[in-house]
């Protein structure tokens, strides 16, 4: 599939030289790219969805290395290989339902033979819902002795599926990817309109007369306070600039020409301000899996003055920021330095640096984005609700599959 | 909700240098009285033309920069005309006559309160947006004085302290009554349309009169000095017609000034030229603002000249506060200033009578002198002196913006060869640190520089901060250049210490828990352009945009929680001891004047210093040192119900030790003496 391809790597250019700007832009291309590789992959007749999701995974591999930061990337593959795993499940069960077989009694049979080569419909849903959670201990001790002999995928599953009833599967074939197709365009529609579903619980968090402190710019951020103004709230705002990239500046006029009060600080005034701010609210990068965020630089300050003042620190981040991996010494490895351009101009410098040669240097440090720990935050306010820090792992878990989490290097899954 | 969250209302009028302003009390009359101008706008000698006749002022040629170009409304006998250009519409403008002369002098007595008036004009509130950028040529010499009275400004929610500003009211003024208004007045004399209003003479203004009298320069010695050069940085904007609810507002601005020239003719050319130095923003720094206005104080001393039937000293003590009053008009005065001040006072005061008056002038010249060689320039060598044993090799430093004490201290540092990085955290709008990032990198140290918000990635590989501060507060607050608070407290919450290197001539009894109750306000213009970032243009044209304002603080107070520890002329000290130095210092500063005068501080023995000396009764060692120069007569050891002191350890664990609310007080000094 040449143009499939062509697709992908203007993708990864675009990727690569970070053309794409913010999380939202970046996650929509994603999963409408993956839905024309998935619409271009030719399925065969027997396993359909390992095919599926082997074309996925190539793509998304290229995709992440592109930009690993971009977390969204690796989001909406992980998310897009969930939906070929719950709709193949579906329709395994539908098709087993079908057939009329017991699910407790094939259940059963499953667990004493559970390396027999040919499975029932029945054990190829109980293992594909055993990839919808997090592995139940069952699962892990399944697993344990034989990982990579064990069928439990429901790609081998389908395998020997396919042996057995192989007139079934033309219309499955046809009907898994139809479906996986629908999800993912409704996965895109989720995207584009998760500030909606965020913005309405707006009301519900913001009171009459507050002082909202926010840093940067998000659309969700501003989608949410101009819900909660329309619903005639009526509050200040204080955005503080968010050098070196001054979105505040962008963030504040589009407020005030909402007709929010705004008042535009300094990001050095975090800290004076926040004593009379009843709540800060900002938009994220991504948001871990322990509950942690990475949010734009300068945000990790906010959180700790908001924290010294007893000021509840709210994120907005709609469910493509949810991320399912932990982060290790994210300030570094989840982090990006941009040109040094931003602070000083190219030449600043140059004439005491000539004299100094050897001797001094001067080093300019610009880092894209900030890790707030879970224990700054007081809210998550995501598309379906407000959540704990302490929840996340929890709810970022029914949108992935456990075997999905490494993306990377599972040669023994699929055939 | 939290009480302490929400949105206060109280306003305190007497606190003025702080400048949030208020919403302005509507019925505030004005009485514009505009001149009209030379026909250079940038001739340095600014030389007050004869008034016109008020009807034809506003047809005078203006050049278009120099017009307060945006609607302003007039108000005539209190009543506010909303619209209108100033710069257009001349019939807008009321003649200075009858009318405004008679809302004048009722708002006076309506007003009340001396000192507490809320005032500022056109100018003050539109700092600039209008791109006009000739402000010696402002068209406003005479100044009509209102007053807002401040308790009757409506509450804003962050507005604890009210300076009342609306861009869209009359001119007002805001200075401290009498001397405004006495120099305002006298400018009568000169001028037919002030004669105009000499016939509505009030009970007020013959008051003024009588000071105006007193005054003896004459406006044109000023003039003829030092009207060029920094004045020209002075902006117009255009003014709302719609009153927004409320703008945060640059107190002092140059066109402000540049209209008052006329009238400022007690003003010594040395505090004037002070004074739009620090307007200018050539002068910053508190040490160095200090300087100049002491320096200045000197130049003016010297000229000064008792009236005759007055005496010196209060003739002198009123001629400072004048002058005191309009250095406040170009900038809140900076707490170091504010002590200096006291200290001249206390000086002048304290003369004995018997003193001839060149004499006297001989002993305050002498003593500003000390008060700027031991107060300020020997004790940031003390300071660099102690702070320097903190640096080690290998060290990663962390400072913040631009603190001269700091910066000796790593040039020093480096001069003794110690091996360590510095890392320069910055911040808009002032973005000082660049300075001493070129300062630093010129004497070959390894620099990183980053900005502030970028503070939570470098602080891993930070081993010490050192900050510097504007002033010290007695509940251990640090109050210092906005955002210094977000790096104490970014260093805190990864366990780095932060030193901060403060003379102790800028401590003050005065306490403060927040940065609102009492800041200064810098130009919000600056914050909606980004130096060197044209694509970053969103806010062009913010003061027509209505529901946004700009916000620019000056300075934060710091927390005493995240300073680990406060390097001071007297040694270094956890800020719990604050409040002793502070009394300390007080006491040096007014009663024990000549103590020092022949002793100077032996800075030069290092290594002695490491000394761990164990916590002593410091009486009697006083005694062993008596003959040398004793810091502190022993009357001065009075630190309410101890007189114990603890010897300060000079180690890391120093800052430690004296936390606990014991009295803790370094006498290194002493103790460098006596090693002597």
């Amino acid at each position: 599939m040449p143009d499939v391809q062509a697709l992908v790597n203007d993708f990864v250019n675009q990727l690569k030289k970070r053309k794409i700007e913010g999380s939202q832009a970046t996650a929509k291309q994603t999963a409408e790219l993956l839905r024309s590789v998935i619409s271009q992959q030719r399925v065969p007749h027997t396993n359909q969805a390992a095919a599926l999701i082997n074309a996925v995974r190539a793509v998304g591999e290229q995709l992440i290395a592109a930009n690993p930061v971009e977390l969204a990337v690796g989001n909406i593959v992980r998310r897009t290989l969930h939906i070929i795993r719950e709709e193949d499940l579906s329709l395994a069960t539908a098709a087993m339902a079908g057939l009329g077989l017991s699910v407790a009694s094939d259940d059963e049979d499953d667990m004493e033979r559970s390396d027999h080569p040919v499975l029932s419909a029945a054990a190829v849903a109980a293992a594909a819902r055993s990839t919808l959670r997090p592995p139940s201990l069952q699962t892990l001790l399944e697993d344990m002795p034989d990982s990579a002999a064990v069928p439990h995928t429901s790609s081998s599953g389908g395998d020997s599926e396919g042996k057995s009833r192989s007139v079934d599967k033309g219309s499955r074939g046809r009907k898994l990817k139809h479906d996986v197709i629908e999800a993912v365009n409704e996965l895109i529609q989720d995207i584009s309109t998760c500030y909606e579903q965020i913005a309405e619980q707006a009301v519900e968090h913001i009171h009459q007369n507050e002082v909202i402190l926010t840093l940067g710019s998000s659309k969700t951020v501003l989608e949410f306070l101009c819900a909660a103004k329309d619903k005639k709230r009526s509050f200040k705002v204080f955005v503080a600039e968010g050098a070196p990239r001054y979105q505040g500046h962008l963030l504040a006029k589009d407020l005030a020409a909402r007709g929010l009060q705004t008042t535009v600080i300094t990001d050095s005034a975090v800290f004076a301000m926040i004593s009379r701010v009843n709540m800060v609210i900002v938009g994220a990068h991504a948001v871990m899996a322990n509950g942690g965020v990475i949010a734009p630089v300068g945000l990790n300050m906010v959180a700790l003055a908001a924290q010294r003042h007893a000021v509840p620190f709210v994120i907005l981040a709609g469910s493509h920021k949810l991320c399912p991996l932990y982060p290790h010494n994210p300030e570094v490895l989840l982090n990006e330095l941009r040109s040094p351009s931003e602070l000083l101009d190219f030449g600043e410098f140059s004439d005491c640096m000539d004299s100094a040669s050897g001797a001094g240097s001067l080093h300019i440090v610009n880092p894209t984005f900030d890790y707030v720990p879970p224990k700054l935050v007081s809210l998550f306010i995501t598309d379906t609700g407000g959540h704990n820090p302490s929840y996340m792992y929890r709810l970022i878990a029914d949108y992935y599959s456990a075997d999905d989490l490494v993306v990377k290097g599972r040669p023994t899954t699929g055939s | 909700m939290d009480t302490r969250r929400t949105p206060r209302a109280v306003i305190d009028p007497k606190v003025r240098k702080v400048g949030f302003f208020a919403p302005p009390e509507p019925s505030q009359s004005g009485l514009p009285d505009p001149i009209p101008l030379p026909s250079s706008s940038l001739s340095p000698v600014m030389i007050p033309p004869p008034r016109h006749s008020s009807e034809n002022l506003l047809h005078h040629a203006r050049p278009p920069a120099s017009v307060v170009s945006g609607a302003s409304s007039v108000s005539i006998e209190g009543s506010v005309v909303a619209g209108g250009s100033y710069g257009s519409s001349s019939e807008l403008f009321p003649a200075p006559m009858s009318p405004a002369s008679s809302s004048y002098s009722s708002s006076r007595f309506v007003g009340g309160g001396d000192g507490d008036y809320c005032l500022n004009g056109v100018a003050v509130a539109s700092p600039g947006r209008g791109g006009g950028k000739a402000a010696a040529s402002f068209p406003r010499g005479g100044f009509e004085l209102t007053e807002a009275k401040a308790s009757s400004v409506p509450a804003s929610e962050l507005t604890t302290v009210s300076v009342v500003n609306d861009s869209s009211l009359g001119i007002r003024e805001r200075d401290k009554a009498d001397n405004g208004r006495g120099s305002a007045l006298e400018m009568k004399d000169q001028t037919a349309n002030s004669k105009q209003k000499k016939d509505k003479t009030t009970k007020a203004e013959r008051r003024a009169l009588q000071e105006a009298q007193r005054a003896a320069k004459a406006a044109a010695k000023a003039e003829g000095n030092k009207a060029s050069g920094n004045v020209t940085s002075g902006n117009a904007k255009p003014a709302k017609a719609t009153k927004p609810p409320q703008k945060y507002e640059h107190g002092s601005l140059l066109p402000d000034l540049e209209a008052k020239f006329f009238q400022l003719d007690t003003v010594h050319p040395a505090v004037y030229k002070a004074g739009l130095q620090y307007l200018s923003g050539n002068i910053y720094g508190s040490n160095a603002r200090c300087i100049a206005m002491l320096q200045a104080f000197q130049d003016a001393i010297r000229d000064y000249r008792v009236p005759p039937e007055k005496t010196l000293v209060r003739d002198l003590t009123a001629k400072i506060s004048s002058y005191v009053s309009f250095l406040i008009e170009c900038r809140p005065l900076s707490i170091s200033m504010g002590n200096a001040i006291k200290f001249l006072k206390t000086r002048i005061a304290k003369l004995p009578l018997t003193l001839s008056e060149s004499e006297s002038k001989a002993s305050l010249h002498s003593d500003i002198e000390r008060f700027i060689n031991e107060k300020i320039i020997l004790a940031d060598k003390v300071i660099v002196k102690h702070a320097v044993t903190k640096i080690r090799d290998g060290d990663v430093l962390l400072t913040y913006g631009l603190s001269s004490a700091v910066e000796m201290l790593l040039l020093h540092a480096h001069d003794l060869g110690k091996q360590f990085r510095v890392i320069i955290v910055d911040s808009r709008p002032q973005l000082r640190g660049k300075i001493l990032l070129r300062r630093l990198v010129e004497k070959g140290l390894s620099c990183t520089y980053t900005q502030i918000n970028a503070l939570s990635y470098i602080m891993h590989e930070v081993t010490r901060v050192f900050l510097g501060a504007s002033s010290i507060l007695s509940n251990g607050t640090v109050y210092s250049g906005v955002g210094t608070a977000c790096v104490a407290m970014i260093a805190h919450s990864f366990r780095v210490p932060v030193l901060v290197c403060c003379e102790a001539y800028k401590f003050n009894e005065r306490v403060q828990l927040d940065s609102i109750c009492s800041n200064e306000l810098g130009d919000p213009e600056v914050i909606s352009k980004v130096l060197g970032r044209e694509d970053v243009n969103y806010l062009d044209g913010w003061a027509n945009t209505e529901n946004l304002q700009l916000l620019n603080l000056v300075y934060d107070a710091t927390p005493s929680d995240y300073i680990s520890m406060i390097v001071t002329d007297y040694g270094m000290v956890p800020p719990t001891s604050v409040p002793v130095i502070e009394k300390e210092e007080e006491e040096d500063l007014t009663s024990h004047h000549h103590r020092r005068q022949t002793g100077t501080h032996k800075t030069g023995n290092g290594g002695d210093d490491r000394v761990l000396a164990p916590p002593v009764e410091d009486e009697e060692e006083d005694d062993v040192v008596a003959t040398k120069q004793r810091r502190r007569p022993r009357s001065d050891f009075s630190y309410g119900c101890t007189k114990k002191k603890t010897r300060w350890l000079d180690g890391d664990d120093a800052v430690a030790l004296g936390g606990g609310g014991t009295v803790a007080m370094s006498w290194r000094e002493e103790e460098r003496k006596k090693d002597d």
